[in-house]
C-alpha cells in the first residue's frame, strides 16, 4: 500500500510548493510574500519527512527540526521589519 | 494493519498540505490568504509527522517519538506567525474584502510598552 | 525552594523535550533531562519573573481535548470552503471584549484563536481590553464572539486566572 501511496503524496506536496512559489512569485503585498516563504518552509518539512519514510532513514529528521526553526524566526523577523522597520533595536 | 494507517495518514497529511497551498494560490484578499496556510498546513505536517512516528516506531528498532517534537514547536508557532503576519498587513493597511473596524489599528499599537525593569 | 526551583512546571517539560531530542529513554539521558530542566529555568529566571499556576488540571485537560478535536473539524471545514467558490466567502473583523487579565492567559486565548475554525488574531488594543479576530467565513458574527468567549476563554480563565 505504502509503494503507491507515496509517490500521490509526494506529488501533491510538490504541487504544494509549486503553488506556494506561485504566490511568492506574484505578489501583490510584501506580507503575502512572507507568508508565502513561510508555507514554503512547512512545505519543506513535509516533503523532508516523506523522504525520510521513502528512504527509511532518520537522519531528515534534524534537518525537518532546523528548518521548522529557522523558519519561524525568519517569518518573525520579517514581519517584525514590516512593522517597526527595524529587528534590533 | 499499521501499513494500512500509516498509508491513510500520509495521504490525509498530503491532501491537506496541498488545499492550504492552495487557498494561499486561489483566494482574493491577503487576509483570507492567510488562514489556509496557517492551519492546513499545521494539520497537514503534523498527520505526516504522526505517520512517520508510527512508521519508525514499528520497525522493531525501539519507539521513535522525536516527530513528536516537530509538530509541538509547529502548533506553538504557527498561531504567532500568523497573528504577527496579520498585525504586519493591519499595519501596512492592505487592500480587504471586508474592512477592519473604525479605529484598528490603534495609532498606539506602533509604541509597545516596554518593561525595562526586566532588563 | 523558591530560590532553588523557581519553575517546577518547567522541568519537567524540559527534561520530556531532552529525552525526545535525544530519542532515548535511558537513565543517563533522563538524569542529565531533569539538570538541564533544573539549570534552564534558575538561569533564564530574570526573563521570567512571574510564576505560572495552573488550577484545575482538570479543566485544563478537558479544553486541550475539545481544542484538539476543534483543530480537526476546523480544518476539514476551512478545507471546504477553500475548495468551494471563493465569492461564497463572506470574510469578516470581528472585535472580541476579553475578560482575561493576565499575560498568560491572553497569550494562549490568541493562540487558540489562530489555531481554530477559521478565525486569526490579529491585533491586540494597547489597554488589553479587546482582541480584533479576522474570520474567514462568518456570517453571524454574534455568535462567533460568543463561542468563543465560551468554549476557549472561559476556561482559560478558570484554569490561569484563579489564583
Amino acid at each position: 500500500m505504502l509503494e503507491w501511496v507515496l509517490p500521490v503524496a509526494f506529488a501533491l506536496v510538490a504541487a504544494a510548493l509549486g503553488l506556494s512559489f506561485w504566490r511568492l512569485i506574484r505578489g501583490p503585498s510584501l506580507p503575502d510574500r512572507i507568508l508565502a516563504l513561510d508555507t514554503l518552509y512547512v512545505n519543506a518539512i513535509a516533503a523532508l519527512v516523506l523522504l525520510g519514510i521513502q528512504l527509511d532513514s532518520a537522519l531528515y529528521f534534524e534537518a525537518a527540526l532546523l528548518i521548522a526553526l529557522m523558519g519561524f524566526v525568519g517569518t518573525v523577523a520579517f514581519c517584525k521589519y514590516l512593522l517597526r522597520g527595524d529587528i534590533i533595536e | 494493519m499499521v501499513e494500512y494507517v500509516v498509508s491513510f495518514l500520509i495521504l490525509f497529511g498530503a491532501v491537506i498540505t496541498f488545499i492550504g497551498s492552495l487557498g494561499l494560490a486561489r483566494l482574493q484578499d491577503f487576509y483570507t490568504r492567510l488562514h489556509g496556510p496557517t492551519k492546513a498546513t499545521t494539520l497537514g505536517v503534523g498527520s505526516l509527522l504522526l505517520a512517520s512516528a508510527l512508521y519508525f516506531s514499528s520497525r522493531g528498532t525501539g519507539w521513535s517519538l522525536h516527530e513528536v517534537l516537530i509538530t509541538l514547536f509547529l502548533f506553538i508557532t504557527a498561531p504567532v506567525s500568523a497573528h504577527l503576519l496579520a498585525k504586519a498587513a493591519l499595519h501596512l493597511r492592505l487592500p480587504a474584502l471586508s474592512q477592519p473596524p473604525r479605529g484598528w489599528p490603534p495609532a498606539a499599537m506602533e509604541m509597545e510598552p516596554r518593561d525595562d525593569k526586566m532588563y | 525552594m523558591r530560590a532553588l526551583l523557581p519553575h517546577p512546571l518547567l522541568t519537567p517539560i524540559l527534561a520530556a523535550v531532552w529525552l525526545l531530542l535525544n530519542n532515548s529513554f535511558s537513565l543517563g539521558h533522563i538524569l542529565l533531562g531533569l539538570l538541564l530542566g533544573w539549570f534552564i529555568p534558575w538561569f533564564t529566571l530574570r526573563f521570567w519573573p512571574q510564576r505560572v499556576c495552573i488550577r484545575r488540571p482538570l479543566i485544563l485537560l478537558r479544553f486541550i481535548v475539545v481544542l484538539l478535536s476543534d483543530i480537526v473539524l476546523a480544518n476539514l471545514a476551512v478545507a471546504r470552503r477553500i475548495l468551494g467558490r471563493p465569492a461564497q466567502l463572506r470574510p469578516a473583523f470581528v472585535i472580541v471584549p476579553l475578560s482575561l487579565e493576565t499575560d498568560l492567559a491572553i497569550s494562549l486565548l490568541a493562540n487558540t484563536i489562530c489555531l481554530t475554525p477559521g478565525t486569526v488574531s490579529a491585533c491586540l488594543s494597547p489597554d488589553r481590553r479587546t482582541l480584533l479576530v479576522h474570520a474567514l467565513h462568518a456570517p453571524d458574527t454574534d455568535t462567533l464572539v460568543a463561542t468563543i468567549k465560551a468554549r476557549y476563554e472561559a476556561p482559560l480563565k478558570e484554569v490561569f486566572e484563579s489564583c
